[in-house]
């Protein structure tokens, strides 16, 4: 089928094309657009799912660029070309970033009043974006696409034109623009040493020899994505910008900061265990997610502005992912029940990570839209007015502090249960963290909702908002209930694909 | 080993390290960004220089030995992108400017 064959090309060109064709839709009309804009994420989400089917048992596309038959990336066993991979791992996080994208675009056809047209093709450029960085088989392509990321979200982060969040937007600029220089310099670095860009060439490389030089572009290279998804010490960024960004882009933009989680481990489980490194790098990544959950965690407890908070707890969550991946890494033999499960855990939470803080950021777009102001700290009691709205951020409260029944529970008990056994202390912080949280939560929930009846007018929450705010609660609830569905039919093949990185290298080679 | 063109891109990317960390001006710090970028830049290249060699575009010269086209490739790709990420923060400092009058970053307006 040729559609399945082209799959890993269409998914960035689909909404490539559509970000530049949404300009002159907009002389149509603005009904026009947003139908356009709509079908294009939904034509992207139908090939993402056929793609996520097709690799669900463990095959992989691959899909070299500009070659006559796009399966074969080297007939003289010389990887010279673009290469695009859609395996388990990264056809599920392709997966999970258009459909967020998907939901927050619906979104956004109500939530964005004015310009529609600018907003809509850097929105669309932002999904290419991702969607390229997760099915990236090269170093280079990889750049671009990090740039093609930050520079239409730095567009988005300051679309409402308001002076900080301008502010915000040239701090994100500088900050990311910064990291990924070092990164192209870290990619320099391995191409001066193999003459390689594709990532699974380099890698089987640089497992064998591996010398300072690789320690020092693998660093750089790790360095750049930790900061683009927002892990302490490089977290500073992600307050500011998610307290200035309309609501539905910094769903998109949280989505983003996980695929740089993907490939980063994507990057590492090729080249550690090989290179005999993965206890020190494993320990270096959890440690840096154990500080991020305590940073995160404590600094939300602090914040006045309800999105500066969230933010923070994006922080944190991103530790979690952090914490259980790197401990599974640090000890490199997959063999063990518990690093698997570590490791399951972790890539769960990114899915879980994605639906539940993109889902708050959109109900958080939704108070603010129905109650008029952007000014959180003026709402108050808002559930007098706005029952239904109510009830559907608690559960999304819930979900994100790890309350049984709902999805995030699933995922932090498996990195909890399977970090007891590494060290006990590590996962007695990770509960203390996810406690806090539900501490912080629990007052915020009470800030905008509880409290005496709100006294400003309020507008009518349009239908389509509902339906995405509904959708989100829905897959929360059903993935609380049987998280055993997903983290079969998703999450073992992504770990699977994750550690056999000889099969993913020889697979492009 | 380490010759001329390797230094000159750690003094540059320190030079473009140290604008952006110690200057307080919007305008020298993406001045700071982009001389990192051409630091960057000049590693690519000079990583694909190759002794008295010959362009790569040229095939039937008297040798053979050709500089590499790979880096010059992804060289003028990132060219091309840091122009438009240059671009894109001087235009957002000229907003900042027109709503508060400064570009200095002293004052932080984003709440702690």
């Amino acid at each position: 089928m040729s559609i399945l064959l082209h799959a890993p090309a269409l998914l960035i060109a689909i909404p490539l094309l559509a970000a530049f064709a949404s300009v002159f839709l907009n002389r149509i009309g603005k009904k026009a657009l947003s139908a356009w804009v709509v079908f294009a994420l939904l034509a992207t989400e139908a090939i993402a799912v056929l793609l996520l089917l097709d690799v669900m048992s463990g095959a992989r596309h691959v899909y070299s660029l500009g070659a006559s038959v796009p399966g074969i990336v080297s007939s003289t066993g010389f990887p010279v070309r673009i290469v695009l991979v859609g395996d388990a791992l990264s056809a599920m996080v392709v997966f999970v970033a258009i459909t967020i994208a998907l939901l927050a675009g619906i979104f956004s056809t109500k939530f964005i009043e004015e310009g529609k047209e600018k907003f809509y093709s850097l929105f669309l450029l932002l999904t290419a974006g991702m969607a390229g960085l997760s099915l990236t088989g090269d170093f280079f392509t990889m750049f671009v696409f990090l740039e093609m990321l930050s520079i239409s979200s730095a567009g988005l982060i300051a679309f409402f034109r308001e002076g900080t969040s301008f502010e915000a937007a040239f701090k994100y600029m500088v900050v990311s623009s910064i990291g990924i220089l070092f990164l192209l310099f870290g990619v320099g670095l391995l191409y001066g040493k193999y003459g390689f860009l594709n990532i699974a060439a380099v890698a089987s490389m640089a497992a064998m020899q591996f010398s300072f030089i690789d320690g020092v572009a693998l660093a750089l290279i790790s360095a750049a994505l930790l900061l683009k998804s927002g892990a302490v010490p490089a977290h500073l960024w992600k307050p500011d910008v998610y307290q200035k960004a309309p609501a539905p882009v910094v769903a998109v933009l949280l989505t983003s900061g996980l695929v740089g989680v993907y490939l980063l481990f994507r990057i590492l489980f090729m080249i550690v265990p090989g290179a005999g490194i993965s206890q020190a790098v494993g320990s270096l990544i959890a440690g840096i997610g154990l500080v991020s959950i305590f940073v995160g965690v404590t600094m939300a407890l602090k914040q006045e502005s309800l999105r500066r908070l969230m933010g923070y707890a994006a922080v944190a969550e991103t530790g979690y992912i952090l914490l259980a991946i790197g401990t599974a890494l640090s000890v490199a033999s997959f063999a063990s029940v518990f690093s698997m499960n570590a490791l399951m855990g972790g890539i769960f939470h990114i899915i879980n990570d994605a639906i539940d803080l993109g889902f708050l950021f959109l109900a958080i777009g939704a108070v603010s839209y129905v109650a008029k102001t952007d000014n959180l700290s003026e709402i108050k009691g808002l559930a007098h007015k706005a029952p239904g709205l109510s009830v559907i951020f608690l559960i999304g409260l819930l979900a994100i502090s790890g309350m049984p029944p709902l999805n995030g529970f699933a995922s932090k008990l498996m990195i909890f249960e399977s970090l007891y056994f590494f060290s006990p202390l590590l996962s007695i912080v990770a509960l203390l963290g996810s406690m806090a949280m539900l501490a912080i939560f629990v007052k915020v929930f009470a800030s905008i909702f509880l409290g005496p009846a709100f006294k400003g007018t309020v507008r009518k929450l349009p239908r389509r908002m509902a339906f995405v705010l509904l959708c989100f609660v829905l897959t929360m609830i059903l993935i609380g209930f049987f998280p055993g569905l997903v983290v079969d039919l998703l999450v073992e093949p992504a770990a699977a694909a994750l550690t056999s990185s000889c099969s993913y290298i020889g697979g492009i080679l | 080993m380490i010759s001329l063109p390797f230094i000159a891109v750690v003094v540059l990317i320190a030079f473009g390290l140290a604008t952006v960390l110690f200057r307080k001006n919007m305008i020298k710090i993406v001045m700071g960004v982009s001389v990192i970028g051409s630091g960057v830049n000049l590693l690519l290249v000079s990583l694909g220089y190759r002794e008295s060699a010959i362009a790569p575009i040229f095939t039937s010269a008297e040798t053979t030995l050709m500089v590499l086209p790979t880096p010059q490739a992804l060289t003028l790709t990132s060219i091309v992108i840091s122009m438009a990420v240059t671009a894109l923060m001087l235009a957002l400092a000229v907003q900042i400017y027109r709503h508060y009058g400064s570009l200095s970053t002293e004052k932080r307006r984003l709440k702690e």
